[in-house]
């Protein structure tokens, strides 16, 4: 395989994707980190609170070994995900102040792996983002906020935070979309493990249904419940406000904000495709644009099977990288 | 998520202070996809055979350090680290009887980007030797 498309599209991975085997201590961080380089995902996206025990205070030690995992297997850090924990305090959030300290405190961490980007959750409001970009531009890491569903690029949030960049005429301030905005269904394993949780399979199938096919969620919840769905297929129907399905053609629009990717998927099928998100589009919009950023795996897979199923998030993800290879060639 | 990896369940057993059961403890793991500082714990919850332990009767031990669930609100500095088994101790005189017992954990996290608490819920049958 090769590391990345013709266009410049490079292929990357997430620890997070592999954060069921890390959690019981199948994987370690280097085995995940030598995991993503065998299948030729050479940048490698990370959690810190995930698998960097004593984060945000690790040692210089740690830093040293880490860029030599990095030169060892032939990898790059290209993003650390950011978390900004603004409930530290039961009563009362951090103050503007004490988020520019974490972000001080992340840039850093960023700038420490060699990882180019952070990743800033939706919810940090632009006026946040303005007072960090000076601290970005001191470490010369790029802030992308995390374009999630369901949040999508035309959505006001999203709209006010390009509009805040803009006017900044900054290049540390831009977006890093998760795919996950490009959900045409919702996904089967998901489904699957309410079924087993005591929903009815009737009303989990008609809300996947009609989520497919376009309709308005607030309808979807009010069918369910006339159906006389429980609290469970209630719940499912409610899914579809957190699920948005938008046009993978955006991409190439807003391609100049865009830092990195977060290549969310939830199941790849023996036939190599992805069941809920459809790359085939994906890539095409991306290459239009010149991309020249890492699509990084985001498996979240494992969370919807591990209560019955085995979870291989080493395979799921090898597959998902096989797809890319063979779109890119496409 | 990672419910079903919160008690473990092979490490549920009595506990013992100068020659007395005083209670009995198990081996617990965070349900979120990454660890968190003990001030965002929000809540634990035991419960034994479908009672509730009174919280004032919970402790929580991490890296050699022991809370109760008022200290862990105001702990700024210990974390619970992703995936790490902590210690959650039940002040019970006379621990648990030799037997099963159903053992349920519920774990409340406060984070950030979420309206409400994120709750984790296991629930084991359980075995004292």
């Amino acid at each position: 395989m090769t590391a990345g498309s013709r266009t410049g599209i490079r292929r990357g991975v997430s620890l997070y994707s592999y954060q069921e085997e890390y959690f019981l201590r199948k994987l370690s961080l280097e085995q995940c980190i030598a995991e993503a380089a065998k299948i030729g995902a050479f940048g490698i996206e990370s959690i810190g609170e995930q698998m960097m025990p004593g984060f945000p205070n690790l040692s210089d030690a740690f830093y040293e070994q880490w860029h030599g995992w990095m030169q060892q297997y032939g990898t790059v850090a290209t993003c650390h995900d950011a978390m900004l924990d603004t409930k530290k305090y039961k009563h009362r959030l951090l103050t503007d102040d004490e988020c520019m300290v974490e972000f001080e405190r992340d840039l850093r961490h960023a700038a420490k792996l060699g990882a180019k980007v952070i990743r800033v959750l939706c919810m940090v409001s632009p006026e946040i983002m303005i007072k960090a970009v000076p601290i970005a531009e001191k470490y010369d890491v790029k802030m992308g906020i995390e374009v999630h569903a369901p949040y999508y690029f035309d959505h006001p949030w999203i709209m006010r935070h390009l509009e805040a960049a803009e006017r900044l005429g900054t290049k540390h301030y831009g977006l890093v979309p998760d795919m996950g905005i490009f959900t045409r269904r919702l996904p089967r394993i998901a489904r699957d493990r309410m079924e087993r949780l005591g929903a009815t399979p009737k009303i989990l199938d008609y809300v996947c249904e009609a989520y497919e096919s376009g309709q308005l969620s607030e309808y979807i919840i009010f069918e369910a419940r006339k159906m006389g769905g429980n609290a469970l297929d209630v719940s499912w129907a409610e899914q579809c406000r957190h699920s948005v399905n938008t046009n993978p053609k955006r991409l190439t629009e807003f391609m100049p904000y865009i830092f990195h990717i977060h290549a969310k998927f939830y199941e790849m099928l023996d036939d190599g495709t992805e069941y809920s998100i459809p790359y085939e589009k994906i890539i095409p919009a991306l290459e239009a644009g010149s991309y020249q950023g890492y699509l990084s795996s985001e498996y979240e897979g494992n969370r919807h099977i591990q209560d019955a199923f085995p979870v291989d998030s080493v395979e799921q993800v090898r597959r998902q990288h096989a797809m890319f290879e063979r779109l890119f060639a496409a | 998520m990672f419910d079903r990896y919160m008690i473990c369940e092979e490490t549920v057993r009595n506990v013992s202070q100068d020659g007395r059961v005083t209670g009995f403890q198990f081996g617990a793991r965070i349900a979120y996809y990454r660890g968190l500082g003990l001030s965002m714990v929000e809540g634990l919850a035991v419960s034994v055979d479908g009672e509730a332990v009174s919280p004032d009767h919970i402790r929580f031990t991490v890296g050699n350090r022991t809370f109760s669930l008022g200290e862990m609100e105001t702990e700024y500095e210990a974390r619970w680290e992703f995936g790490e088994v902590a210690t959650v101790s039940v002040l019970r005189p006379g621990g648990l009887t030799a037997g099963e017992h159903k053992l349920e954990f519920t774990e409340d996290l406060r984070i950030a980007y979420m309206p409400f608490p994120l709750k984790g819920r296991d629930a084991k049958v359980v075995r004292i030797g």
